[in-house]
């Protein structure tokens, strides 16, 4: 396997992480010696601010809650530290081998790339254009790296966890 | 139980490829016909009554022949996954049957299921069948949608009224249940939000008595309708090697001569109780599709068949599995007992907290394969929700199927692959 960092098993799932650099070897692995020739989805995840803030100023301790704090609020416990701040994770299936499914995912930092999988799965066009749009995730090499689901001109990228919420400038007419 | 045999006979769809390179979604028209400045681009939609929801195609037009197409989404975008990330696990359950509003039992189920895998928490027999009962009338009910729309836009405008017809039972029969006609919102994490009303069994019977005969109703106005054939066979092509690289899934998949089913495959709820066909056909073109879907509404009726069987049986059992920390507890005893109003209180206004970790849950929606891929950081928050929509990777096939389509085809083409724009764009 190119790049493997670990492998995780949890919940019934496999999890095989990969370094970045050599995503599309791990896929072509993947798809040609394991047989998972279909790519049912690519997911990024934005972990920035991960297990720091629970809900109402409460947060456990990594052995889990503090008995002597307020105990009602928050994490029970504190969430594992991730490697970086996104997760890329692609959703795979083997439909003509018997069926199963694994998970690749590979960690990215803000402004950090990744190779596109658009000549291993042809299905990874709009997903990984769907990532770009929404995680600003930049898959290198993609033959149409557009937005896809908002405009051409918007700013930012709304599924970031530094995205602000709570509505957005109105312009009215008559407005210079 | 049976399954239909892998039929893996002779002949492909067609040889090689039709992907288009470099772009797989984008269909571009030859520099030589380019040439002769007889190219008319024109903007299909986005407000067009026959796309299905809010869908523009850009398509370069060569007299009638379609010679590029690009699809372009997003019109319908609202920002469902940044949304659920701001509720609380169980606050969160109601936007999930609204991202695809056709087939909202089986959106509801696959996040419900997805923070029950996080939760490993056992759902009792009865919300089991129950929930198998309502996906499968939810499946006739996106099927019918979906023929009554589809075969309008080819002209057979007296199909949509028939189709509409049953799909009000349907609806009358959720109302039934949960009070609401759509978006029922009756799946609740551990089980269901209430029990079966008695009334249900009787008439979800009549129902299950009355289908079959519309469906061969319908049968007899379209299978051998001459207009209908010239209209939907040998187009639209999708091989099996194409489908599978594009990730197709559901009736699209198993029209291309793909037997795949993850009610088969990867059985959940109830399915591997129960006895079903899954039909495939062979020739994945549009009339397979078609086919596609009038068997598997006959296949869902007699799952649902079984299914009330099973459940009528369980009068009295719970509906609902009994862990306070994340269940409601029962409305009655909120007047004697402290803990379960606290319980209650808590639930309401904080949320249950969901372990820390992340899933990928997949069901097969009536669309193809529905995914739910859900993280939590162990608050009562979802990190991160993230849906596979079966929709928007069918629009994804647009560009390859569309090969030496008339425009008058394009409808036909775009609407067999059943897309909700809801989904597609969430």
């Amino acid at each position: 396997m190119p790049g493997l960092v670990e492998v995780v098993a949890r919940y019934g799932e496999t999890t095989v992480v990969v370094e970045p650099a050599s995503i599309v070897d791990a896929a072509l692995h993947l798809r040609e010696a394991e047989g998972f020739d279909f790519l049912s989805d690519i997911t990024a995840v934005d972990y920035l601010g991960w297990g720091e803030a629970g809900v109402s100023g409460y947060i456990g301790t990594p052995g889990g809650r503090d008995i002597n704090g307020p105990a009602t609020q928050g994490y029970q416990v504190v969430p594992q530290p991730k490697p970086a701040r996104f997760a890329v994770n692609y959703h795979l299936l083997s439909i003509s081998d018997r069926p199963r499914r694994v998970r690749l995912q590979t960690w990215l930092d803000d402004g950090q790339g990744v190779q596109t999988v658009v000549r291993v799965w042809p299905t990874a066009d709009w997903h990984e254009r769907e990532a770009f749009d929404l995680m600003g995730v930049v898959f290198d090499e993609h033959p149409n790296l557009q937005r896809i689901l908002l405009d051409d001109d918007w700013e930012g990228h709304p599924l970031r966890k530094d995205y602000p919420i709570g509505g957005e400038p109105v312009r009215f007419s008559g407005e210079a | 139980m049976t399954s239909t045999a892998r039929r893996t006979t002779g002949a492909p769809i067609y040889e090689g490829t039709r992907i288009p390179s470099p772009i797989p979604t984008v269909l571009t028209t030859p520099p030589e016909l380019e040439a002769t400045g007889d190219i008319l681009t024109i903007n299909f939609g986005p407000n067009h009554p026959s796309t299905h929801g809010v869908l523009r195609l850009v398509v370069d037009l060569y007299g009638e022949d379609v010679t590029g197409l690009a699809a372009v989404i997003g019109y319908l975008h609202t920002g469902f996954e940044k949304n659920m990330e701001q509720k609380t696990w169980w606050k969160a359950i109601p936007y999930a049957p609204r991202i695809d509003y056709v087939s909202f039992q089986n959106n509801e189920y696959v996040f419900v299921g997805a923070v029950e895998k996080l939760l490993e928490i056992e759902v009792p027999p009865k919300a089991v069948w129950m929930r198998t009962l309502l996906a499968e009338l939810n499946r006739i009910h996106s099927h019918l949608v979906w023929l009554g729309t589809s075969a309008l836009e080819l002209g057979a405008i007296s199909m949509f009224w028939y189709a509409f017809r049953e799909r009000e039972q349907i609806l009358d029969l959720f109302e039934l249940v949960a009070g609401y006609r759509m978006h029922t919102r009756y799946f609740q994490v551990g089980g269901l939000a209430e029990d079966v009303p008695r009334g249900f069994y009787p008439e979800a019977r009549k129902f299950c008595e009355w289908m079959p005969n519309a469906i061969d109703d319908y049968e007899t106005l379209l299978t051998r309708n001459k207009i209908w054939l010239e209209r939907t066979e040998g187009l639209g092509l999708l091989s099996r090697d194409d489908a599978i690289a594009l990730g197709q899934s559901g009736p699209v998949l198993r029209a291309s001569g793909v037997d795949w089913d993850i009610r088969k495959t990867e059985p959940y709820l109830a399915y591997h109780q129960v006895d079903f066909r899954v039909p495939v056909f062979e020739t994945g073109d549009v009339y397979a599709r078609y086919l596609v879907h009038m068997a598997e509404m006959r296949e869902s009726v007699r799952i649902v068949e079984q299914c009330l069987d099973r459940v009528e049986r369980m009068e009295g059992e719970p509906w609902i599995a009994d862990d306070r920390k994340v269940v409601l507890p029962p409305r009655h005893e909120l007047h004697t007992s402290m803990e379960s109003l606290i319980h209650h209180f808590k639930i309401v206004t904080e949320g249950f907290r969901v372990p820390e970790g992340e899933v990928y849950f997949a069901i097969e929606s009536p669309r193809g394969e529905l995914g739910c891929y859900v993280c939590s950081d162990g608050g009562p928050k979802p990190w991160r929700v993230k849906f596979r929509a079966p929709s928007f990777v069918a629009l994804q096939a647009t560009a390859t199927a569309m090969n030496d389509a008339l425009i008058a085809d394009m409808i036909a083409i775009v609407g067999s692959l059943d897309t909700v724009m809801g989904e597609v764009d969430r």
